[in-house]
């Protein structure tokens, strides 16, 4: 059969304009009146936002930064315009994608209850990146979300990173394992005869599990290095707590009140562990302590309720945190009910109505919690080299009344809804 | 002693009568009279006013308006709040502040209980909510029954007793509505409905019940051997029947909000949507049925199912559709000190500025019928209202004063105040507070 060169030659110029658009799907430039880059300078201090500023982003990374003046944009790159331009946001702490929005058991796989301490548990597994959860923060400039299992057991599993975006789980993943999620107080309390049933049990079984830990640890090096010993059995448990004692996965611990916040400070100083502080609704009272012992700081949302753990919580705790130089980020954190999932722009900008400078309060949702994160190389600010996730926005992102009117995740528009 | 003489005396006498009489009656006077000066006012019934003056003579607006055209009495109370914004107090349609809950998990009808008997007026919620401009909440019991008890009005004055904060009707009754809900929260195991339809029919059955006794009373015509027992679950559903209860409904779901409509139909009663997550599909046949609608505004979509279609676009386009709206906080699902938020979050999706600032003020004083004596600045109305540093719908706006009947209720300068309005060790505590140095109650 012969295939007419027409139709040859117009199958060819589609998949070439196909290939073309995909290339150029990766690449961007947009303007903004004004472009926070939130870049720090080398003392440290926040870069001044650029005005009339471009970002240009080619094959999904950042090329060039700076005012649209300096900055040769190629010819045909696409590009958008908005006031007001800031790097793709980050949730420093979400259960998105396992806890689901419908709040059901079909969509719920953020706590498993079948035991108080599973670190083995890879939230890599029971990531939904389908969820609408995912679409809606995204929709608000949220491009990375550092979520997992959920505060509510003594250690519940694990957390990972992952981009807003993709349609399998390898397709969003930024780094597959992050830390241990632990909680401390009431919210991981178990009623009747399980434990723990106190705050005394919930310390003392995490202490006997690290004994536990160290000893399989020592069989497993004394077999190694002796070719007469057995290994113990593989056990994905300890292997998971023998990650955190060797300062491979950071512990991090929801605790609120004062008296878990003191227990998460001797856990740390007893166990030399490298250990989050997440929530902390308290924590205004352990400042220097936190600060001696590097403790970094996952905040609660500001908005957090003030019930319960949260009774005490405090609008002004980012503000303090940042003025004592306690290294601070932001995460929307966890909700049993309505609403499903707090949106990180709006608690920052709470943040910033009490007490936190502008730049400040947009650092707990982009540069700070990229550094917290550990991943403050590829995310956070608009520079020269680091992916090109960007959030545009059509006023002060802070402001009640303005728009979200995209996102852009390395150089992709993934929402251009203004909302 | 000449007339004349007499004459000068007599005057001399008056004048110093008049004289004692100003002094003795001025110091009480002044009291009773607040002249707040200087601010942008935002009555909502009316046109703003810049740099205006409103004056309050015993917690009541006596005169509103400009600057130069308000004459302040000698004596007066001047109160400068020059850069500043009034707004009228901002008005709760939907709080759960002070947890006073209805009936219990016995029986899915309970409208005999009331909130009055269970609300705690010194929890920290109460004072979180004065610190969000708030002045008038209605206090209602859950959503887990189809009708769970009677709701309760309270100004949010300095008090520590619930009779404190009691908004009374003429003949001296304590006002409130009647909570009822449908969906899912008020679907369990029997004795409470399974399904939609159950809800239904239990509902129409008991009011069917109410309308029997409402026409045994009838048919007595006061005579005391003819009346039916007393029957205070009765007694609450004539109260809706016969207008004198306002039903506040909680309806999620686009079928759920129908069936509100319907039974309003069948039995008259004025009722008031609550939360209407899918108002955006039903808009119309809402605005048909004249029901108005009390939104919640929360941050992101589900939760529970059948919330999980809910928009911030909902008071967009029920103002476009003509419907009254309110926000309302349903504190603890949002925070009372933040309620401005879901009025400028309303605007953020489409609603005019205008209409999100009368969702939290007149809106909710017309859905609790008690926008004669509040929810807007005017002549003869309570002095119900709120001192902010600037736009309403800024995020960088803070609350400086609440004002209930001209009583400060809240004031951002004062340390213990600021503690519920920020948080901190303490703020939590369900102590007994005391916001305007009176005695300790």
């Amino acid at each position: 059969m012969k295939i007419p060169s027409t139709l040859i030659q117009f199958l060819a110029l589609i998949l070439l304009l196909a290939g073309t658009l995909e290339v150029q799907a990766q690449n961007i430039a947009i303007y903004g009146d004004t472009v926070h880059t939130m870049a720090k300078t080398a003392e440290g201090q926040w870069q001044d936002p650029i005005e009339n500023g471009v970002v240009l982003i080619i094959d999904g990374k950042i090329s060039a930064v700076g005012p649209a003046s300096a900055v040769e944009v190629p010819e045909g790159t696409p590009e958008k315009r908005c006031k007001v331009v800031t790097p793709g946001l980050i949730d420093a702490r979400s259960v998105v994608g396992l806890a689901g929005w419908l709040n059901i058991d079909h969509d719920s796989d953020h706590i498993e209850r079948s035991s108080p301490m599973q670190p083995e548990l890879a939230a890599l597994d029971a990531y939904n990146p389908r969820e609408p959860l995912i679409d809606w923060v995204r929709s608000f400039g949220v491009t990375t979300l550092h979520t997992g299992h959920a505060p509510g057991q003594l250690i519940s599993g694990q957390t990972f990173i992952v981009k807003t975006r993709g349609n399998s789980v390898d397709d969003a993943v930024v780094q597959r394992q992050s830390m241990v999620a632990a909680t401390l107080g009431s919210d991981a309390l178990r009623s009747g005869k399980e434990s723990p049933g106190t705050r005394a049990k919930q310390m003392s079984m995490l202490r006997q599990k690290f004994i536990e830990a160290k000893a399989y640890q020592e069989k497993v090096a004394k077999a190694a290095a002796d070719e007469e010993k057995d290994a113990p059995a593989r056990d994905l448990r300890k292997e998971a707590m023998g990650q955190i004692l060797d300062g491979k996965m950071p512990l991090m611990i929801n605790a609120h009140s004062s008296v878990d916040i003191q227990n998460v400070l001797r856990l740390q100083k007893e166990w030399q562990i490298p250990v989050i502080l997440q929530g902390g609704a308290e924590c205004y009272d352990f400042v220097e302590p936190l600060k001696a012992q590097g403790i970094p700081v996952i905040l609660h949302p500001t908005m957090m309720r003030s019930s319960g753990a949260g009774k005490n919580a405090s609008m002004e705790t980012a503000a303090k945190l940042i003025a004592a130089g306690v290294p601070v980020a932001m995460g929307s954190g966890y909700e049993s009910y309505v609403p499903k999932t707090r949106v990180v722009l709006w608690e920052a900008a709470i943040a910033c109505a009490y007490g936190c400078e502008f730049r400040d309060a947009l650092g707990l949702i982009t540069h700070s919690a990229a550094a917290l994160l550990g991943i403050g190389d590829r995310v956070g600010s608009l520079e020269v080299g680091k992916d090109g996730d960007v959030a545009l926005f059509d006023g002060d992102p802070f402001e009640y009344t303005s728009h979200c009117l995209g996102t852009v995740i390395e150089g992709e528009v993934v929402s251009d809804i203004a909302r | 002693m000449s007339l004349r003489f007499r004459v000068q005396n007599r005057i001399l006498l008056g004048c110093l009568l008049a004289l004692l009489c100003v002094l003795i009656s001025a110091p009480i006077s002044a009291a009773d009279v607040q002249a707040f000066v200087g601010a942008r006012i935002v009555p909502v019934s009316a046109e703003v006013i810049e740099e205006g003056t409103l004056l309050v003579r015993d917690g009541k607006i006596e005169q509103i308006g400009s600057m130069k055209d308000v004459i302040i009495p000698d004596g007066a109370e001047r109160i400068d709040v020059t850069g500043k914004t009034i707004i009228p107090g901002l008005i709760c349609t939907h709080s759960h502040i002070g947890w006073g809950g209805g009936g219990d998990s016995s029986e899915p009808i309970q409208p005999e209980c009331h909130t009055l008997d269970s609300v705690d007026v010194r929890s920290a919620s109460f004072m979180r909510a004065r610190a969000g401009g708030l002045t008038l909440v209605n206090q209602m019991p859950g959503s887990g029954h189809l009708i769970s008890g009677r709701t309760t009005y309270l100004k949010l004055r300095d008090g520590g007793t619930v009779e404190d904060l009691l908004v009374h009707d003429a003949s001296g009754w304590p006002m409130g509505g009647l909570k009822m809900a449908n969906g899912t929260n008020s679907q369990r195991s029997a004795p409470f409905p399974g399904t939609r339809a159950k809800s239904a029919s239990l509902v129409r059955q008991a009011y069917v019940k109410a309308q029997e006794y409402q026409a045994k009373i009838a048919r007595a015509e006061g005579d005391p051997e003819k009346m039916p027992e007393r029957d205070l679950r009765m007694e609450a559903l004539v109260e809706a029947l016969e207008g004198k209860r306002i039903v506040h409904h909680h309806t999620h779901r686009h079928d759920d909000i129908l069936t509100v409509l319907r039974l309003k139909k069948e039995f008259g009663f004025e009722v008031v949507l609550h939360h209407v997550s899918d108002a955006w599909k039903v808009a119309k046949e809402i605005a048909a049925a004249d029901a108005a609608c009390s939104l919640i505004v929360v941050d992101s979509p589900g939760g529970k199912l059948e919330a999980r279609d809910i928009k911030l676009e909902n008071g967009a386009v029920l103002e476009e559709e003509g419907v009254n709206v309110a926000f309302h906080t349903d504190d603890w699902i949002t925070d009372s000190r933040l309620f401005l938020r879901s009025a400028a979050l309303g605007v953020r999706a489409g609603m005019s500025r205008e209409g999100a600032l009368r969702a939290l003020t007149l809106s909710g004083a017309e859905m609790l019928g008690l926008a004669d004596r509040t929810g807007s600045l005017a002549v003869g109305k309570d002095a119900d209202f709120a001192v902010l540093s600037g736009d309403p719908f800024s995020v960088y706006t803070q609350i400086l004063q609440t004002w209930v009947e001209g009583k400060q209720v809240f004031d951002r300068t004062n340390p213990e105040h600021l503690l519920f309005a920020i948080g901190g060790r303490g703020a939590g505590d369900d102590t007994a507070y005391n916001c305007c140095g009176g005695e300790d109650h």
